[in-house]
């Protein structure tokens, strides 16, 4: 393949180093330094991809990140990767890239009769059109849209690359290495700053590396900007990076980027991250981002080789890459001309530069013409021709008031476009910086408003290499001052906007053909057009946020770079109001895509959230256990025998516990110390119960509110002497119990002398429960006197098991006798084993989770968070006796009196019995208090037209009990005992029978036996 | 991410603590004494203000510690961030006019 479209000599690729690539299967040679979009445009190719809705040909239009149309997908395998932008891609050799978007092929694409049918798709056409039956959206829309729509294809392997993160902090944090960029980085390192340069493109320089003949400081260009990087690369206080996209200006001035490390290379060295997140907090932020240009907006002005003026020029003059031989330009900004004069230099004919602009003058025109190219003033262009390449447009004389003159047809390979600049002030406006709308340039400029960030060069509306140089230097030095310290005295001001300044046009080009029947595209790849954004005006959109939603301009991937402005002038132009009055949609991050995987970082797998597990958690997998989490806990729920199931499993545990012994991991319960000789008085005023009276070696089950009266957590409670207590929280609830304990102890009791310890992972708790505990744990305690004189029900007692310092509650979650060893979480594993040895003779069996519940359902015994819901008072689940009626006060106690907490038909807790012993109720599921006069109901979606009245909570099947029972909240439930509920499903109304949530045992002489 | 200055650490990601709701929000030394209506206007009145706002912040992974800041609700800058117990700090006039 020659590579016919490259020049012989100059651009920065290395002729020396030529590259292989494919592109859609056909092999093709670029040198090192191009990227994707130049190497397929030295080969002559321009038809690169097809548009997202109407499926046209197209093309590539820039040269930099802000390319709408050219998005490919490169690598295969698991390295696929979707959606890049050609003209960012670096070749490296052997690199296989894909088009998008097109069936069966690039060329032709059954797709395209979109294009043909493109009247039925206005603006806001799925909005229109998709609007019923609703059920129809499920089936037959939404899977009809998604095939059809969407760019490119979601990768289907993991991600095998790993993503680093860092921090970092700095002096000046200076964006965009161009000659603004790098010339503030020259001058803060100079007044002492720690710099941070950063840079998208591979190699730094911006619009350096497309100059030749500038010069800069009586240097060439590129040999001051090989100074600089020299002089950067030196200094000991400058970290440069490129490939490095800022992405992102958050509060503080913290601004995240993400570093490309490996992308560009054909064999990156194994295990080495593909990119890397920084999280910079800059004292200083200096934006050199520079300007976008944009395009101009005119009849079929997306055909592949239409591009824009200056991309044109720097494919020339960076990449050694003609884009075409016989060139149109289309100018409404003069830097139009110079990219003329620079592909005529070139040998690349210039048919016309034609100039919408009445009078084509000034010194670009001048020198144009002084170098014999043909300059047309007041003229438009009313369409183009060219299936898979632009072939030719038609030209008119156009009036200012838009009227168009007599057409011809001028024939080429490439049009050059440029409607002017817009400065790129996202990061800027991400920081809440405000903007102004200058009507000389025809742009939003910074105005203050973000602290600690300036604004240098292009970006703030400064051209000319001079002034942009100029205005680098100033920002540097006032960011070094503001940073350092201040010894510094800035010498530079920034340069002055200059009056003559040059702001393009934001309207489409005028034309002779009817507006409905073109397609002058605004959003290249969102495929909005110059129409699609005046009917929705016409329709009544007012705000530009609104127009932006309902036409979908700018909220492609790109995020409107190029189309933002020309879509805002349009709008203007509609609502017949200037511009800034119509407004700016709000700039969001990214500026271009970041990898989930750089967000992500090492946060994925086990990572992503801790894992913590109990002392036991190994003996119990090397048992068969069957884990769940319970918030980051991974708890053994069953422990199923071989060919057991979950339901046989959690029988056979239950029926252990009951009749014989059974062990438990309870280490995962929340414990927390408090110690101090105003331990009991904080009790008192943090728990509902009164701890006055409660003897040292006494438990108690403590109830904890929030001030609005509802339970936040329970849980028992030990007093092991009249200074501390040993609390335990719920699972779940264990942090936020010990944030509300340390909140009330901290900001309203300052005064009581007491500290709050959490101890969650230094006590392991093995739970032994059933009628055998005491016999299996007496023969390894031999200091504690376990006999139920010595310890009754609810003590605890310091001791020592197998030699280990043990706190031994004598306590039940289960309605059997039962204890619960705290260890040091260190001997849990240990004790564990002992305990399950010494009980081998019983069957001891361990217990999970779910036989847990089950047992305490069997009980009655509320689970919060689960039978409670942050609406519910003591009353409401039957503990009103818990609460220190003596009292004067506690956290809650005033809002217990409220009438709303008071009245009668608050939701209760009941037990509910089905009516077929065999079913078990769906926990969540509606209770009503009429059976429905037609049972069924009409159809499946009607509503059945009855009042909730409450809610299954809780429900199992109980092997005890050999039923289903449940838990339930429900209106008024303790006066409803006896009477028979009903709880719709999808199959069919259950009856039920409310009952004493005590379904077993309730007299409690188990707990004694 | 924010950054926050404990009073007791010094300046510290935001991830590190968590938000706590109005200061200065003083729970009535007896409760029982007040009407329905004052104590629902103490469990749930909040100031809500476009400017600035007295806030308590927990440091919760770090010292563990409560203490107020004031903080612009239309910029999240905080102008002074305080003991718990201390007055509200006087913040000049510059920096609380962000809110006007
Ligand atoms: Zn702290």
């Amino acid at each position: 393949m020659s590579a016919s479209c490259r020049l012989n000599a100059g651009g920065r690729i290395d002729r020396s180093r030529p590259l292989r690539f494919t592109f859609d299967r056909k092999v093709y040679e670029g040198f090192a330094g191009d990227t994707l979009a130049s190497a397929l445009l030295a080969n002559g190719v321009h038809l690169v991809g097809r548009s997202f809705k109407y499926h046209r040909p197209r093309g590539i239009v820039a040269a930099g990140s802000d390319e709408p149309n050219a998005l490919i997908a490169v690598g295969s395998d698991v390295r696929f990767t979707p959606n890049l932008r050609a003209t960012q891609v670096e070749l490296y050799d052997g690199l296989v890239a894909q088009s998008q978007n097109h069936w069966p092929s690039l060329g032709f694409d059954f797709g395209a009769v979109n294009d043909v049918f493109s009247p039925l798709f206005p603006a806001g056409f799925y909005y229109k059109t998709f609007m019923w039956p609703k059920s129809a959206w499920k089936r037959l829309y939404e899977p009809k849209i998604r095939a059809m729509a969407g760019l490119g294809r979601a990768p289907t392997l993991p991600d095998p690359d790993n993503y680093a993160q860092r921090h970092a902090h700095c002096d000046a944090l200076i964006i965009g290495a161009g000659p603004a960029g790098i010339a503030a980085a020259l001058a803060a390192e100079a007044h002492g700053a720690r710099v941070i340069l950063c840079d998208e493109q591979a190699e730094l320089g911006g619009s350096l590396l497309a100059e030749r003949k500038a010069t800069i400081d009586a240097k060439s260009a590129p040999s001051w900007l090989a100074d600089a990087v020299a002089k950067l690369s030196r200094s000991a206080k400058v970290r440069w990076l490129s490939r490095t996209t800022a992405f992102g200006s958050f509060p503080h001035n913290m601004i995240g980027l993400v570093e490309r490390l490996t992308d560009h290379l054909a064999a990156p060295a194994e295990g080495r991250p593909r990119e890397r997140l920084w999280q910079v907090r800059a004292k200083e932020v200096v934006l050199a981002t520079g300007a976008l240009e944009r395009p101009l907006v005119f009849p079929d002005n997306d055909r592949p080789g239409i591009m824009l003026a200056d991309a044109a020029r720097q494919y020339l003059l960076r990449y050694a890459v003609k884009p075409g031989s016989r060139a149109v330009v289309a100018a409404a900004h003069d830097e139009a001309y110079r990219a003329a004069i620079e592909l005529a230099a070139e040998s690349v004919e210039i048919v016309a530069i034609v100039d919408i602009r009445e009078d084509a003058s000034g010194p670009w025109a001048d020198r144009a013409r002084a170098a014999g190219l043909p300059v047309l003033s007041a003229t438009t262009i009313c369409g183009t021709r060219g299936r898979h390449r632009v072939s030719s447009v038609e030209i008119a004389p156009c009036r200012p008031d838009g009227k168009v003159g007599a057409r011809s047809r001028l024939d080429c390979d490439v049009v050059l476009m440029c409607g002017g600049f817009t400065p790129t002030i996202h990061l800027f406006s991400q920081a809440r910086g405000k903007l102004r709308f200058s009507e000389k340039l025809n742009a939003f400029l910074p105005d203050g408003g973000a602290e600690g960030i300036r604004c240098a060069g292009a970006c703030r509306g400064i051209s000319g290499l001079d002034a942009v140089v100029a205005d680098g230097v100033a920002a540097g030095e006032a960011a070094a001052r503001d940073a350092v310290g201040g010894r510094i005295e800035a010498v530079h001001a920034p340069v002055p906007l200059s009056e003559d300044e040059d702001g393009g046009r934001l309207e489409p080009l005028p034309h002779h053909r009817s507006p409905h029947r073109v397609k002058a595209f605004v959003d290249f790849q969102n495929d909005v057009t110059a129409k699609d954004v005046k009917l929705a005006v016409r329709e009544g959109f007012r705000s530009i946020e609104h127009i932006k939603r309902y036409t979908t301009t700018g909220m492609a991937t790109d995020q409107g770079k190029t189309s933002n402005m020309n879509a805002l002038g349009i709008a203007a132009s509609a609502l017949d109001k200037p511009v800034p009055a119509v407004g700016l949609t709000t700039f969001r991050m990214p500026y271009t895509p970041v990898t989930f995987g750089a967000f992500a970082g090492s946060a994925r797998g086990n990572l992503f959230d801790p894992v913590r597990v109990t002392a036991t958690h190994d003996w119990a997998s090397a048992k068969g256990a069957v884990f769940e989490d319970v918030g980051q806990w991974k708890r053994a729920r069953y422990f199923p025998l071989k060919g057991e199931d979950m339901h046989g499993a959690v029988a056979r545990e239950c029926q252990a516990v009951r009749q014989s012994v059974g062990i438990f991991d309870g280490s995962t319960l929340g414990k927390i110390e408090i110690v101090g000789p105003d331990a009991a008085e904080f009790m008192n005023r943090i728990y509902v119960n009164p701890w006055n009276k409660l003897e040292p070696g006494r438990c108690r089950y403590g109830v904890m509110l929030r001030e609005d009266g509802s339970i936040l957590d329970d849980g028992v409670v030990g007093r092991l002497a009249s200074d501390r207590f040993h609390v335990t929280t719920t699972t779940g609830g264990a942090a936020q119990v010990l944030n509300h304990m340390e909140d009330f102890l901290q900001t309203e009791w300052s005064g009581l002398d007491c500290w709050l310890t959490s101890a969650t992972e230094q006590w392991a708790v093995i739970a032994v429960q059933g009628p055998d505990s005491r016999k299996v744990l007496e023969r390894l305690v031999d200091d504690i006197d376990l006999s139920s004189a010595a310890m009754p029900h609810m003590s605890v007692r310091e001791g020592h098991i197998c030699g280990v310092p043990t706190r031994l509650f004598r306590v039940s979650f289960t309605g059997e006798l039962g204890f619960e060893i705290n260890v040091p979480a260190d001997f849990g594993r240990a004790i564990w084993e002992a305990v399950f040895d010494a009980g081998f003779s019983r069957a001891i069996t361990p217990y999970g989770t779910e036989a847990m519940h089950v047992m305490r359902a069997e009980k009655g015994y509320i689970i919060v968070g689960q039978d409670t819901d942050g609406t519910v008072t003591p009353d409401d689940v039957g503990l009103s006796w818990a609460i220190g009626k003596a009292k004067m006060d506690f956290v809650g106690k005033r809002s217990l009196t409220r009438p709303a907490m008071t009245d009668p038909d608050r939701k209760q807790l009941v037990g509910l019995l089905p009516e077929d012993p065999e079913l078990v109720l769906e926990e969540g599921a509606q209770i009503i208090a009429e059976l429905p006069a037609d049972a069924k109901p009409k159809s499946k979606d009607a509503p059945i037209g009855q009042k909730m009245i409450g809610h299954v909570t809780s429900s199992y099947f109980s092997a005890a009990l050999d039923r289903g029972i449940a838990l339930a909240m429900v209106a008024g439930g303790r006066r409803r005992m006896g009477e028979t509920l009903f709880v719709p499903m999808p199959q069919g109304v259950i009856k039920v029978v409310v009952t004493n949530p005590v379904f077993l045992d309730p007299e409690g002489k188990r707990l004694d036996a | 991410m924010l950054l926050i200055d404990c009073p007791f650490c010094g300046k510290r990601p935001e991830l590190e603590f968590r938000y706590g709701g109005e200061a200065h929000l003083a729970r009535p030394a007896d409760p029982a004494d007040l009407g329905d209506k004052a104590w629902g206007q103490f469990l749930y009145g909040r100031s809500n203000p476009r400017g600035v706002h007295a806030e308590r912040w927990r440091h919760v992974h770090g010292c563990g510690r409560f203490f107020n800041a004031l903080r612009d609700t239309t910029n999240d800058r905080f102008a002074a961030t305080y003991k718990i117990g201390e007055e509200r700090p006087a913040i000049p006039e510059a920096e609380g006019a962000a809110s006007a």
